[in-house]
């Protein structure tokens, strides 16, 4: 629509008319991120409870026996959810410590040169592909942790080996899959905290790490908040990497079990699942959805939080 | 003299914190070393130019990755032809049109929460939604549509941080010389922030190249070359990254790793790519 008379006397319907088009297009574009999130929200409920009802909320949600191609079929996710549970909190116990760190080095810490090659490194880790970090789990992790295993249960007869494909190793492989959203958001956390507050401190004669631990830290609390609430919603949800590492039983999260995460048993049965089998797979997609979504309430709350104080 | 401001006080716990400091960034530039060095280190050697050329066929008895390569292009390109109007679109409006607050304050909140969905669950949906409802199947076009509603943050994330930095003296010197609003978007607005949309547009591609979880149930696995150039739209098509898990899970790690290089070499490259726009323009990117 290359216009050639601009006067706005000539043309003033046509324009009107492209004005209004474009204004209703744009609210229209605007409207899909409503449109989306309220129907993948529906389509989780329609997909995932129909399960629920049919064999029952406490024997899906609260059993703990997974057997659903057996001539009687059992459905107890219970193992599961509590692997996907255990497994994030552990995941997370080891990478906000490494990122924490990392991104006050980057934050306070680091001169030019070294902040390039930081930033550069943690940008790369975070577009590798999961695959990627799944297929180094079951190559490089995998026999770390089979390692580890022969070392520990020596001469125990009545532990079942796993190869090094255990909870221990996803765990592992979330923990590096999370650092860059740990890094990235804390730094910008520890950025965002006013440089007066460095100088008094310093001023007052703190040391940097002092500075750092006692005052910037404690001021972008919120901020590193919502960089572990992202890092653990990061790793509830992600599949691929960890789907061959895990060894994916239906076991007790122990960390030298075979475990199966939310995500994995979507993925490692969808393919051939029919019937109430598919149905609670859905289910487990839906439970999955769940913890997202709180994931999400508790980052808006803590967000909200934030706005308040300052 | 022990009172001196000259002489530090060493205290052993600011030892202590900055060895732990610096040990920890260390340790994730060497987790990324040890990556990208073991990938090297078991694809260059097994690395041969046949694998890009040939399709993975019994009966000729050839291995390689041609299709998967054709697959993922078709999906960035189909995903970014649907993301990019409705991504872009959306900013536009609510960085240019939209008055009403708590309107602009859900539309933030759905983004945030679509940027928060893993993606197997945009895999389930756009499988019951896209594949069967809509009745596209497994198909290219179902791994688009829902690879689109996945990067649609991204996208429209990044355009708004362009607008933002627009400064209002443009728009207001354009509708004070008597341009409409769309045509003052249009001409000044944005090609003003076009180096921030082509970041966005850029780390869109990275993520779809990365993905794998949302299009196994979408695009789903089959590795044939397409028999025609527009119908294959609407063909399974499965791209690098299924091919890889594939790959690994039958446990050929050599065309595993040759194509986890591949994406390696893709990710580098996107990320440059970024980074010179950046460095060019003085852009301000949002990763997620």
């Amino acid at each position: 629509m290359e216009n050639r008379f601009l006067s706005i006397v000539s043309n003033h319907k046509t324009k009107s008319i492209v004005e209004k088009t474009a204004a209703i297009i744009f609210r229209g574009c605007a409207i899909m991120s409503i449109v989306a999130v309220v129907s993948i929200t529906g389509y989780m409920l329609i997909s995932g409870t129909p399960a629920l009802f049919k064999e029952g909320f406490i024997d899906i949600l609260f059993k703990t026996t997974w057997a659903p191609t057996a001539s009687d079929p059992q459905y107890g996710i219970l193992l599961i959810i509590l692997t996907s549970i255990v497994g994030v909190i552990l995941a997370i116990l080891i990478g906000v410590p490494i990122g924490l760190l990392t991104a006050i080095h980057l934050a306070e810490m680091a001169n030019k040169h070294v902040r390039k090659i930081l930033k550069s490194a943690i940008e790369l880790l975070a577009g590798i592909p999961s695959v990627v970090y799944g297929l180094l789990g079951i190559l490089i992790v995998n026999p770390m942790m089979y390692k580890l295993e022969l070392l520990i249960y020596k001469g125990d007869t009545s532990h079942q080996f796993t190869g090094g494909a255990n909870l221990l190793s996803a765990i592992i492989v979330l923990a590096i899959m999370i650092l860059p959203t740990l890094i990235n958001i804390s730094e910008t956390a520890l950025k965002s905290v006013p440089d007066d507050l460095r100088k008094s401190s310093l001023a007052l004669g703190a040391s940097q790490i002092q500075t750092i631990f006692k005052v910037v830290l404690p001021a972008a609390k919120n901020g590193i908040m919502s960089a572990i609430v992202l890092g653990v919603g990061r790793a509830i949800g992600e599949a691929m990497a960890i789907l061959l590492v895990a060894g994916n039983a239906v076991t007790f999260p122990f960390p030298f079990h075979s475990v199966r995460f939310l995500t994995t048993a979507i993925v490692s049965e969808m393919g051939y699942a029919s019937g109430v089998h598919r149905e609670v797979l859905f289910t487990i997609g839906l439970v999955l959805f769940v913890f997202i979504m709180i994931i999400n309430l508790v980052l808006t709350f803590i967000l909200k939080k934030g706005d308040c104080h300052d | 003299m022990t009172n001196s401001i000259f002489e530090k006080r060493k205290r052993i716990s600011d030892k202590s914190m900055s060895f732990f400091i610096y040990l920890s960034s260390l340790l994730s530039v060497f987790i990324l070393v040890v990556i990208i060095g073991y990938i090297l280190y078991r694809g260059l050697p097994v690395f041969n130019f046949s694998y890009l050329m040939n399709t993975t066929s019994i009966i000729n008895d050839t291995v390689g990755i041609l299709p998967n390569i054709i697959n993922t292009l078709y999906i960035i390109v189909l995903t970014l032809l649907i993301a990019c109007p409705i991504g872009i679109g959306g900013a536009i409006y609510l960085n240019e049109y939209a008055k009403n607050k708590k309107f602009v304050d859900v539309i933030s909140f759905t983004t945030e929460v679509l940027s928060g969905i893993p993606s197997i669950i945009y895999g389930l949906f756009g499988m019951l939604f896209f594949g069967t409802f809509c009745g596209f199947g497994f198909s290219i076009l179902t791994g688009s549509l829902t690879l689109a509603i996945m990067i649609l943050p991204i996208i429209s994330r990044n355009t708004q941080t362009a607008l933002e930095t627009v400064p209002k003296s443009y728009r207001e010197a354009a509708l004070g010389i008597g341009a409409t609003k769309w045509y003052m978007i249009r001409t000044v607005l944005l090609p003003s922030c076009m180096p921030g949309i082509l970041t966005g547009v850029i780390l869109a591609m990275g993520r779809i190249v990365a993905e794998s979880a949302a299009l196994l149930f979408t695009a789903g696995s089959v590795h044939v070359l397409p028999a025609n150039i527009f119908t294959h739209v609407l063909s399974s098509g499965g791209t690098l990254t299924i091919e890889l898990y594939l790959q690994m899970a039958k446990g050929n790690y050599d065309v595993a790793f040759v194509i986890a290089l591949v994406l390696i070499v893709i990710v580098l490259g996107l990320n440059m790519l970024a980074k010179l726009i950046t460095k060019k323009f003085d852009v301000h990117e949002v990763k997620n």
